[in-house]
């Protein structure tokens, strides 16, 4: 049994110019462990479709099930990563943030501060832990913002374009984290860009969006193996597809 | 705390000695009023005002000592003291929670807000007579002039604030299965910290002014500004100038040590508002 399934999913905003289609018929399924990328131009409704799945917004039509469950409103069987750094509790280290998840599901002080501990120590910050995020870089505040959503072991972990605001050195660096991260936990792993590269870096699979409205375009499975060099022709070549699939639909679009 | 961050080699920004910066602005503010303090005295001494309306410092200092020395300032500053933080502490008690719920709540705030912006606008000190013929003279007309003085910025900053919370912070509490009552105390508080600080600031302020107002006409006996205005009777300038540095220390200490440490302690250490330049 697939662990995600998403279902012929659309959501419609009323907008002062009329009602306007953000995701029409997304359907595609996710075995465990596996790392799916949704991969668009701006617009083409991969964060809203990840919003969806996260339970933030409520689609219009069509259903998600996560372990044969359909999903209402969110849920500690999911965990989230925004892009945006200022996700993180300013007030709490960044500890304080990793236990947060845990502390709402009232696991004990002691026994949720090691699970952090673990966790930070996973994306290689446990030298940090009683930091607050303002002294933190911008590489950093995501890393505490992965390791905050893996702390209550969600089944699902749900990215945002997490690495889109930061420099490109320090994304290569985030990528091969994650990578490494998501080889460790096995974790299933929704994943949304705009960056092709990131995407064909670190998926199993690729659902391809197209916007106006929001669909889905096509899926490719990335089969090359891992640790992925970005430098090789097969890489290059699966860049060069998923560009042309995605030049196609912008330009039917435009 | 100053770090280097190994990956990215951006360096986070170091913090210069923080005691030498603290002396540094004390010395500021010692030099400051230092100064302000020889023109006066110069100008007590150059005689053109008579002596008993401006008396020298040391004349005044004299007499400050002689009022801590019997206990009397004490008791005077007590009362005040008491009556600020009764009222003050009243209207946290009402602003705090008033101004979060108008924040969350559509239906709270439509029936409060036209209130607040019809009320806000009123000064305290209009209400004293009608206060005065309600409850008379004592702790009750002067606490509920410094209640209703001190009420409102805390109310509307605290509002300001709960409506400045990040809605990422509620959404990734909220993923995270936090439920109303958490959402509140874990979230929504520390996140409209910085506002509702500045509005106790305010609004301890305003309570501080409303006081001494307030005691010069509804309080019998004690109280600073009772003493001040007692002491125009008998011409007894170094007094009211004594219980107006008391006042001006007062005063000085809260805002500076209470509100200051309160907010190093909290909202400065997390970055939420820098600090002020030292």
């Amino acid at each position: 049994m697939p662990q995600i399934e998403v279902k012929d999913v659309s959501i419609t905003y009323e907008t002062p110019s009329g009602p306007v289609q953000g995701v029409k018929n997304a359907s595609f399924t996710m075995e465990p462990s596996e790392f799916l990328c949704l991969v668009g131009p701006s617009g083409c409704g991969k964060s809203t479709l990840l919003n969806i799945i996260a339970g933030f917004l409520t689609p219009t039509a069509g259903e998600i099930l996560i372990g044969g469950n359909p999903i209402s409103g969110y849920g500690l069987d999911r965990g989230v990563v925004f892009q945006d750094f200022a996700q993180l509790f300013p007030w709490r280290t960044a500890l304080g943030n990793v236990t947060f998840g845990l502390e709402m599901k009232g696991v004990p002080r002691h026994e949720r501060e090691e699970i952090a501990m673990e966790q930070l120590r996973l994306v290689k910050l446990e030298r940090f832990a009683s930091s607050y995020p303002h002294h933190l870089s911008g590489g950093m505040q995501q890393r505490v913002a992965i390791a905050r959503a893996l702390a209550y072991n969600p089944a699902v972990l749900l990215m945002d374009e997490p690495f889109a605001a930061l420099d490109a050195l320090t994304r290569d660096d985030m990528q091969r984290l994650l990578a490494d991260v998501w080889r460790e936990t096995r974790k299933t792993i929704i994943y949304v860009t705009h960056n092709v590269a990131e995407a064909v870096y670190l998926a199993d699979r690729v659902v391809v969006m197209t916007p106006h409205p929001g669909t889905v375009k096509k899926e490719v499975p990335i089969t090359l193996r891992r640790p992925r060099d970005p430098l090789s022709h097969e890489f290059l070549d699966y860049q060069k597809q998923l560009l042309q699939d995605l030049g196609e639909g912008v330009s039917k679009a435009a | 705390m100053s770090t280097i961050t190994a990956e990215t080699g951006i360096a986070a920004k170091p913090a210069p000695g923080v005691w030498r910066v603290r002396l540094r602005s004390w010395r500021r503010a010692a030099t400051s009023i230092l100064l302000a303090a020889a023109v006066y005295e110069a100008l007590a001494r150059a005689g053109i005002f008579a002596p008993a309306l401006l008396p020298t410092i040391p004349t005044i200092l004299k007499k400050l000592y002689a009022m801590l020395a019997d206990g009397t300032m004490v008791w005077h500053a007590s009362y005040t003291l008491y009556r600020v933080l009764f009222g003050f502490g009243l209207a946290m008690v009402v602003g705090i929670p008033l101004g979060i719920l108008m924040a969350r709540f559509k239906r709270v705030e439509d029936f409060f807000l036209p209130l607040v912006s019809a009320l806000m606008p009123i000064p305290s000190f209009s209400l004293l007579p009608l206060f005065l013929l309600w409850f008379g003279i004592g702790n009750m007309t002067t606490i509920l002039i410094v209640f209703y003085a001190s009420t409102f910025p805390i109310l509307f900053n605290t509002w300001s604030g709960v409506r400045s919370v990040n809605p990422l912070w509620l959404r990734a509490a909220g993923a995270m299965g936090a439920d109303e009552h958490k959402l509140f105390w874990k979230v929504i508080i520390p996140g409209a910290s910085p506002f509702i600080i500045t509005g106790m600031r305010q609004g301890f302020l305003r309570s501080w002014i409303a006081v001494i107002g307030a005691e010069m006409i509804a309080a019998s006996a004690w109280g600073l500004g009772w003493v001040i205005f007692d002491a125009k009777e008998f011409l007894s300038t170094d007094v009211m100038l004594a219980s107006i540095i008391v006042i001006g220390f007062i005063g000085f200490v809260f805002e500076r040590l209470v509100f200051g440490v309160l907010e190093r302690k909290t909202v400065q250490r997390w970055g939420m508002v820098r600090a002020a330049k030292g």
